[in-house]
């Protein structure tokens, strides 16, 4: 007799002892009887099929009077069964696939890996966090041989896998373009071409993209539709909305960007952000933008790293996160 | 997370009153109703978002996609009453700029300081 048959008797003694003495202790002994049965595949039909095995055994005369509408709840329960099964391999597929987006999501970093430039010239702090598995933002720092370092910020309107493939033809788009292209109108007029020409209709991408020159301490920037930046004056101790304008990516199949610039003194930021940041379905953006100024004005004398890090841990704790998260501080030192 | 979706059709001019929250769940929902609109020759497709209570990127994208679709087929897109959120939502991605968009009509400053 294996286990589960040993089971099957044990099954019989304890709806004996329950006959007799309704005792609910037997109940019990009963529910994890079942329990131990379903976690070893027994299928609804099969427990029933016990119990009317059972009653034949215990109780003849009365099996033999209720046997046919024993029969018939033992054909019901069949189709039970057959629905857990269905259950079964949706969730083995499920798993499979989980894993594989998993696998997906970890070549998605590899390709999208970027290295965050340490410098006397500029603190930086970079906090990236998808909602799901797959992060449709993506930012991306270029340490240029010209005493400049670019950063690059973008996020595909639309989310989940779709959105993150996205990202990494934008990568792959980037590295393409002749090093001498550095200027940031430059780089997203030609972005936006590849965009219109390679991604679905219904799928377009705002990207901030800046360039710091160390020499003339002053950053140059264009931005295709991206959720505005901030700029905190040391001086004044004032922050800053950087406006700009320019399309999104993929809208129009020619786009010119204006191009702006700021000086940067001692201490001042630059705060670039995806619009997952600041979105919330209740509020307005307006007051998680106040909420992101609250933050960073009380972890001004921390590290940018530990800025990005604190704003992220304070949104986190308050709001449902229900899109990407990207967040970059650059300091001037 | 509930849309729902009202027609009401003339000789080349149809309106689509939309209702609710425009999400990555209900997206589908707009595109499907919309887009066919769109493929219509010289039709002026009005889309009424007064009662759009939310509206993420995905939603911005069918827009976007029927805008593109419109043009296609010699019709035209008219986005009409949106709300504060909206307006800044298509201002920030510079969408203000080539689209036919109306704010709503009452009320005071209908632009926010982004």
């Amino acid at each position: 007799m294996n286990i589960k048959e040993r089971k099957k008797y044990f099954y019989k003694n304890l709806l004996k002892q329950y006959a007799q003495t309704r005792d609910e202790k037997v109940l019990g002994h009963a529910k994890k009887l079942t329990k131990f049965l379903i976690e070893n595949c027994a299928q609804p039909e099969e427990i029933v099929r016990t119990h009317i095995k059972a009653l034949e055994e215990l109780y003849p005369e009365f099996y033999k009077e209720a046997e046919p509408l024993l029969n018939f709840l033992l054909e019901t329960m069949v189709y039970y069964g057959l629905s857990i099964e269905k259950y079964k391999t949706l969730q083995k597929k499920q798993l499979e696939i989980d894993n594989e987006i998993a696998l997906a999501s970890n070549v998605q970093q590899s390709l999208l890996a970027t290295t965050i430039p340490t410098t006397s010239y500029l603190d930086i702090g970079v906090i990236s966090v998808p909602a799901n598995q797959m992060n449709g933002d993506y930012y991306h720092f270029i340490t240029g041989e010209d005493d400049t370092i670019g950063v690059a910020l973008a996020d595909v309107i639309g989310k989940g896998i779709p959105a993150a493939l996205c990202m990494s033809m934008i990568r792959y788009a980037m590295d393409s373009f002749p090093e001498n292209i550095i200027s940031p109108p430059e780089i997203l007029r030609r972005l936006n071409h590849v965009v219109e020409r390679n991604v679905d209709s219904n799928m377009f991408i705002s990207m901030f993209y800046a360039r710091y020159s160390i020499v003339n301490q002053t950053l140059v920037y264009s931005s295709a539709g991206h959720e505005p930046g901030l700029y905190y004056r040391a001086e004044t101790n004032t922050f800053h909305s950087i406006k700009t304008k320019g399309l999104l990516l993929g809208v129009l199949p020619s786009v010119e960007y204006p191009q702006y610039e700021q000086h940067l003194n001692k201490d001042d930021m630059i705060i670039l952000l995806t619009d997952g940041v600041t979105e919330c379905r209740k509020e307005h953006q307006f007051k998680k933008r106040k909420e992101l100024l609250k933050v960073i004005k009380r972890s001004m004398h921390l590290s940018a790293q530990q800025i990005v890090e604190k704003v992220y841990c304070h949104f986190e704790q308050r709001f449902d996160q229900q899109d990407d998260f990207t967040l970059i501080v650059m300091r001037k030192k | 997370m509930n849309l729902s979706i009202d027609i009401q059709e003339r000789e080349h001019h149809s309106i689509i009153f939309v209702q609710g929250e425009v999400d990555v769940y209900t997206a589908e929902q707009l595109k499907k109703s919309l887009i066919p609109l769109t493929e219509e020759t010289e039709n002026l497709v009005e889309v009424n978002l007064d009662g759009v209570r939310y509206m993420d990127s995905t939603g911005l994208g069918i827009l976007i996609g029927a805008w593109k679709s419109a043009k296609k087929h010699h019709s035209h897109l008219k986005l009409v009453q949106l709300n504060n959120r909206l307006m800044r939502l298509f201002k920030v991605t510079g969408l203000d700029q080539m689209m036919d968009i109306h704010p709503i009509k009452q009320g005071g400053n209908q632009y926010e300081n982004v």
